[in-house]
């Protein structure tokens, strides 16, 4: 009887470990690419990267996409590097260009150039735009391959303006006409509260990239290429600065205080404004929501046009095994295939990385039927790399406070830039050693 | 039991507690001390000692000046208005006017719910143009204000959030205190011909004195501790005008990855919470003689 | 509560301005969160506009728990809570026990180092306790998120003030009948002091299920992140921000804890007086 009952138990463990095999088996053909992912734009953006991930394990069946949720892009980057520095760090992740040096810093990062060595990944590499490679390369290597990029345009009511007697089909292409429509645009009811503002540019959270604007229009730079410089107190951004303010000071077009970047897009729906900034990454947003007639335009021309690029690039994070760095490097080549990347721009109202995604024929449907999708694209030429210096979080949280500072009318201009340039410099005063 | 058995006791019993309060509170306030004289390692390089660096950074650093001057300004004006407040409530409530359950209800249910969902309909009522409050200010024919997006009134704001979500909490406790006061003293008071202001003031507080001592400490370590609500409404901004100091301790920390500087930081706070538990304990000291 | 009239109470018109006064307060103070409720009622439309007429939909609530894994968080904070209480209502009650009713040396000076995490408590020393857990191996796990509160200091204090108040002639009956120190705890102590640990259970509770700063540095990942963080990640605001979904996924959040304080609203409100310092 004892014996019987060793007999079976040995039995079913045999049975147990065999039917265990192929779970095995298949656990180690399966390899885990975890990576994180913000959303800054409004959509059903968690829905898309899901159908994504879903759409390249199906073709891939060794491997296992983990896309985790992480908030804005400021929280990305801090779950990113806390998970680095806890010794877990995710295979890939989406992250902000700019966060290349602070990445790179905090030994976080590997090069995709021990990836590319094929003459079909090379050239995969330079079918990238090169104003989104700006913020990708640095020291001769590429540590981040564009994903969901985008420029800043300028949003406009054509109902509103063609009340105001303005020809809904030009929009503003210089300041002075900018302020000149806002004028007009704006509308103020019997006791003088504004009902209707006439622009409206969010200063709330990372106000540096909409300011950065201005500053390119103006002429101005704002870093030099190595990140280790920052040039706030240049009279060009000053001046960019001064336009800001009078804006909201001068004309009175511009809401005062701080504007917030994510109820700006419903301002807009709610017909509380007539012109807004905000990234062609709302595009799809605004497609969806916006009950009433609007157009799209580059943003105007101070001296010149031009806008900073944005949004996220792949990353490759150290610590991951080769099948690991394999398989991340595959889902991105797949993403950024000229057709996903025009489906991704035509879902979002991201500007597709590649200029053969334009000449699919979905992406030529799609720009026939809605013109203003290709507005953000048209815009790159005149595109300048983002703000991105070494310890980039601090740095640009020193403009950031400037430029706030500024709008809510306690310092002037010159003095936040000066302040801003001055903390700023104390921060990469030691990564020019 | 004999005096060997006592001591055997006393230390098994205590020593679990007395374990993982070392490990993360005594342990980690000693530690912070030393990393403070540290620098912050980074990358390849190892932490190295580097004396008082952080916490002359910390002196030249004007967002550390705001953000402990937020802090102070923060605390007077959330703690007396929120302690005031809840003993108004307390003695409304106990007055048994009509209605005083729903009363009560309405009082206290924001202090169960978590500040970051008091946050975030906070800022929604905030929200400019279309908010609740601007749908109120404008029914009022008042101007439209950005409530949380000027320097001015930023910190105000956030003020407004912490004592409507505190002052129930308090609230309670005054009731409980109230609630325990033997009437008797009332009608005594009564037949001396007091005034309802004279019995208050001379009977009432005197006995709401330990009450008071405790929502007191309460709401102190409230005001340095509680930060959800900028991390939700302000982050900090406008301009560090809504910069606490243990948030900026966060930002520090855990945003730019600063930990020597970040702690230099957090010895500031915990002096201060030192400097407050001290005179607590004085306070106290004084309370227990007095009875 | 006091069943005679409190001779000092307001009568006439003191009493109706009285009234008035405390109702105008009251409906102040329930007006957000009845506005909260409006918006996540009625579709985005409305939640600007409050005209009466607007039709009720469940439907924000559904996109809502759709959006992020609710369930999940739900799950991981009754888990944390749970946790923290059970060992909290162990350590506390060891400990206190020891502090009421135990002589030996450097009793006073452990009691003064507890009371230190009245004022110092692991709130504020965050990159510390970070560092600790790193070096535990708990970063982003449940047990991580709690760790540090099991060894209440508060817990400590109330339940030492309540076995003080015990009178000393039950526990020596106790001891008389050959009971072991640990069963007098068990038998006489314990049972005495039930309506502290309510209280505390109360406190306690609320406190953990609504932390969230210590929470959000811990924990990365959704098998740990408890439902604060949770709501935080959803409602970042950089999305775009529809009031509608949010003030809808704010009270699924808090549904709990107002539909448990809605029922025992009594038990909650008495125990926290007693709660309070005698």
């Amino acid at each position: 009887m004892w014996h019987r009952s060793i007999r079976n138990r040995l039995v079913s463990l045999l049975a147990a470990a065999i039917l265990c095999v192929p779970a095995l088996a298949q656990a180690q053909t399966q390899t885990e690419v975890s990576f994180y992912y913000p959303v800054a734009v409004g959509g059903p953006i968690t829905k898309i990267i899901d159908g994504l991930a879903a759409d390249f394990e199906r073709e891939n069946p060794g491997i296992k996409l983990k896309p985790i949720y992480s908030g804005s892009y400021q929280d990305s980057i801090t779950k990113a590097l806390t998970a680095v520095k806890s010794g877990e760090p995710p295979v890939t992740s989406i992250l902000l260009s700019t966060d290349m040096f602070t990445l790179i810093d905090e030994d976080a990062i590997q090069p995709f150039d021990d990836l590319i060595k094929s003459p079909e990944d090379k050239a995969w590499l330079k079918s990238f735009y090169p104003a989104f490679m700006e913020n990708s390369q640095t020291g001769g290597k590429t540590w981040g391959i564009p994903f969901q990029r985008s420029t800043i345009v300028l949003y406009y009511n054509k109902e509103m303006f063609k009340e105001a007697g303005l020809d809904p089909n030009r929009p503003p292409a210089t300041w002075k006409e900018m302020t000149e429509y806002a004028q007009k645009l704006t509308k103020r009811d019997a006791s003088g509260k504004v009902t209707q503002w006439g622009v409206q540019i969010p200063s709330s959270g990372f106000p540096y990239w909409l300011f950065q604007a201005l500053a390119i229009q103006n002429g101005g730079i704002l870093m030099n290429a190595a990140g280790t410089q920052t040039f706030y107190d240049k009279p060009e951004v000053i001046g960019a600065l001064q336009y800001w303010v009078d804006l909201v000071k001068k004309y009175k077009v511009h809401p005062e205080g701080i504007v917030e970047w994510g109820t700006t897009p419903k301002d807009f729906f709610e017909k509380k404004v007539a012109m807004v900034w905000t990234t062609t990454g709302n595009l799809t947003n605004f497609k969806t929501n916006a009950r009433m007639d609007f157009g799209v335009a580059m943003l105007p021309a101070g001296k010149q046009r031009g806008s900073p690029t944005g949004g996220g690039n792949f990353y490759l994070f150290k610590k991951s095994t080769p099948a690991q760095r394999d398989a991340a490097f595959k889902f991105i080549k797949w993403v950024t295939t000229p057709q996903r990347a025009a489906q991704w721009g035509i879902d979002t109202g991201y500007v597709a990385v590649r200029a053969d995604a334009w000449a699919t024929p979905v992406m030529k449907q799609y720009v026939e039927g809605f013109p203003p999708a290709a507005v953000a694209r048209d815009q790159l030429p005149y595109a300048k790399a983002e703000l991105s210096t070494h310890d980039n979080q601090r740095v640009t949280k020193a403009l950031n406070d400037g430029l706030q500072a500024a709008l809510t009318g306690t310092k002037t201009p010159e003095q936040a830039m000066k302040d801003a340039q001055a903390q700023s410099e104390r921060i990469l005063r030691t990564y020019r050693r | 039991m004999s005096r060997l058995t006592q001591w055997v006791y006393g230390w098994l019993l205590l020593l679990p507690a007395m374990a993982l309060l070392a490990l993360f509170t005594h342990y980690p306030a000693l530690a912070n001390l030393w990393h403070s004289f540290q620098s912050t390692p980074k990358g390849g390089q190892p932490a190295v000692f580097v004396g008082l660096e952080n916490y002359q950074q910390l002196v030249d650093d004007p967002i550390f000046w705001q953000a402990l001057s937020n802090n102070l300004w923060y605390a007077i004006g959330t703690i007396p208005v929120s302690m005031a407040l809840a003993l108004l409530m307390a003695v409304w409530v106990n007055d048994r006017i009509p209605g005083r359950g729903i009363l009560r209800l309405a009082f206290f249910t924001p202090t169960i719910l978590p500040m970051i969902a008091v946050a975030n309909i906070w800022l929604f009522f905030y929200t400019p143009e279309y908010g609740l409050l601007e749908q109120f200010t404008g029914a009022f024919g008042l101007p439209s204000h950005n409530w949380l997006g000027s320097k001015s009134t930023a910190l105000g704001a956030l003020m407004v959030v912490t004592v409507w979500k505190e002052a129930g909490f308090f609230m309670i406790f005054y009731l409980a205190a109230l609630q325990s006061m033997s009437p008797h003293l009332g009608d005594a008071a009564a037949i001396e011909g007091a005034s309802r202001w004279y019995f208050f003031r001379r009977v009432t507080w005197p006995l709401l004195m330990p009450t008071t001592l405790f929502v007191l400490v309460n709401a102190v370590i409230n005001a340095f501790r509680l930060v959800d609500h900028i991390v939700v409404m302000t982050r900090g901004g406008p301009d560090n005008a809504t910069e606490l100091l243990l948030f900026y301790i966060y930002e520090i920390g855990f945003r730019f990855w600063d930990s020597a500087y970040a702690a230099a930081l957090t010895m500031v706070l915990l002096g201060i919470l030192g400097i407050v538990a001290l005179a607590q304990f004085f306070f106290l000291e004084r309370k227990v003689h007095y009875q | 509560m006091s069943a005679t009239l409190n001779v000092y109470e307001p009568r006439g018109v003191g009493r109706v301005l009285e009234t008035a006064g405390a109702w105008v307060l009251g409906v102040l103070w329930i007006l957000p969160l009845l506005y909260a409720f409006w918006t996540a009622f009625h579709s985005p439309e409305f939640s600007t506009r409050l005209s009466l007429t607007a039709p009720l939909t469940l439907a924000n609530f559904v996109t809502a728990w759709h959006a992020a894994p609710f369930a999940r968080y739900f799950l991981n904070t009754v888990l944390l809570v749970s946790m923290v209480l059970a060992a909290q209502l162990v350590l506390t009650t060891l400990a206190a026990y020891a502090l009421a009713r135990f002589e030996f040396p450097g009793r006073n000076v452990l009691f003064a180092l507890v009371l230190v995490q009245l004022m110092v408590m692991p709130d504020v020393l965050i990159v510390e306790n970070y560092r600790t857990m790193a070096a535990l191996g708990l970063k982003d796990t449940i047990a991580g998120i709690g760790l540090p509160y099991m060894a209440s200091a508060f817990g400590i204090f109330l339940l030492r003030q309540t076995f003080k108040g015990v009178p000393r002639e039950l526990d020596e009956a106790a001891r008389v009948e050959g009971c072991t120190p640990l069963q007098v705890l068990w038998k006489v102590y314990v049972p005495l002091a039930r309506p502290t640990y309510l209280a505390y259970a109360l406190v306690s509770v609320s406190y953990h299920w609504n932390n969230f700063l210590w929470p959000l540095i811990i924990t990365n990942s959704v098998e740990a992140r408890p439902v604060t963080v949770g709501l935080q990640v959803f409602s970042s605001t950089d999305q775009g921000i529809d009031w509608s979904i949010i003030t809808a996924a704010t009270l699924l959040t808090t549904a709990p804890l107002l539909v448990a304080f809605l029922l025992f609203q009594r038990q909650f409100v008495q125990s926290f007086m007693r709660a309070g310092i005698r």
